[in-house]
């Protein structure tokens, strides 16, 4: 990290005011692209996606006094960012969730029917938003163990085992439905 | 559930929810939102309700596992 870049964080943490505005607003524009796909990963849905990234930014706004310069801007936006998802989760309805917008994939298995895509992802809705922030993370993004526990601030076996946690709960949910996965 | 088991299940949930590919970016510029959210007065919470609730809330569970001290464990596992 430069110097410019290191100015830039020292002027966002303890600046004039003036200055703290013009650093907020170039990490904003830094970093929107980033905060956004993050949350994209997690919510799904894009325009949800677009008023959680302002939401995170209203709380980076906020919380400017608890930023560590030396530990980097990404980490922390990226960790409120989880978090204000997180909040998202536990207050939505499941049905305004369904990734209306995601397409689907090119090479989906011809043996699993639309019908049996949707129930899944349904079933997966369902899940408590802990668990399925860390296997929408883990598994369906399949980002690295140690990064979704970061976003988290959890440890990488608390990773695991809300994985674990998630998969069985959706594999019982689908055998409810009649569905062996 | 074994490794198999799991394996297939993963590969059925990436199938009905695929993974978001690429960098997605936002469809705008969400900077003019930003700023509207900085001009718009911070609804304030209602403290003194969530105070009392909380306390109410944590006082009750305090209580519950006092005269049930095995769902201690079942508390622990659902944080």
């Amino acid at each position: 990290m430069g110097n410019g870049a290191s100015g830039l964080l020292n002027a966002f943490r303890q600046g004039s005011p003036e200055a703290f505005d013009a650093a907020f607003e170039t990490l904003f524009h830094q970093h929107q692209r980033a905060v956004y796909g993050w949350i994209l990963r997690i919510v799904r849905n894009p325009a949800t996606a677009e008023e959680l990234t302002v939401e995170t930014f209203w709380r980076i706004y906020r919380a400017r006094d608890r930023f560590q310069p030396e530990r980097g801007f990404e980490g922390w936006a990226r960790r409120i960012a989880t978090r204000a998802a997180f909040d998202w989760l536990r207050t939505a309805r499941p049905e305004a969730e369904l990734p209306a917008e995601i397409p689907a994939p090119a090479a989906a298995d011809p043996a699993v029917s639309a019908e049996i895509r949707g129930k899944i992802a349904q079933a997966f809705q369902r899940l408590a938003p802990k668990l399925r922030i860390a296997a929408t993370l883990a598994v369906i993004e399949e980002l690295p163990h140690r990064d979704v526990a970061e976003a988290l601030g959890i440890s990488v076996a608390a990773v695991k085992l809300r994985v674990f946690r998630a998969l069985r709960s959706l594999r019982k949910d689908l055998q409810q439905q009649g569905i062996t996965p | 559930m074994n490794a198999h088991d799991e394996d297939r299940l993963k590969k059925l949930l990436q199938q009905a929810l695929p993974p978001v590919e690429g960098d997605p970016e936002p469809r705008r510029d969400l900077w003019p939102a930003m700023l509207r959210r900085l001009d718009a007065r911070p609804a304030a919470p209602p403290l003194r309700f969530w105070a009392w609730f909380d306390g109410a809330l944590l006082a009750g569970l305090a209580v519950f596992a006092a005269l049930l001290p095995a769902s201690i464990p079942v508390f622990l596992y659902y944080l």
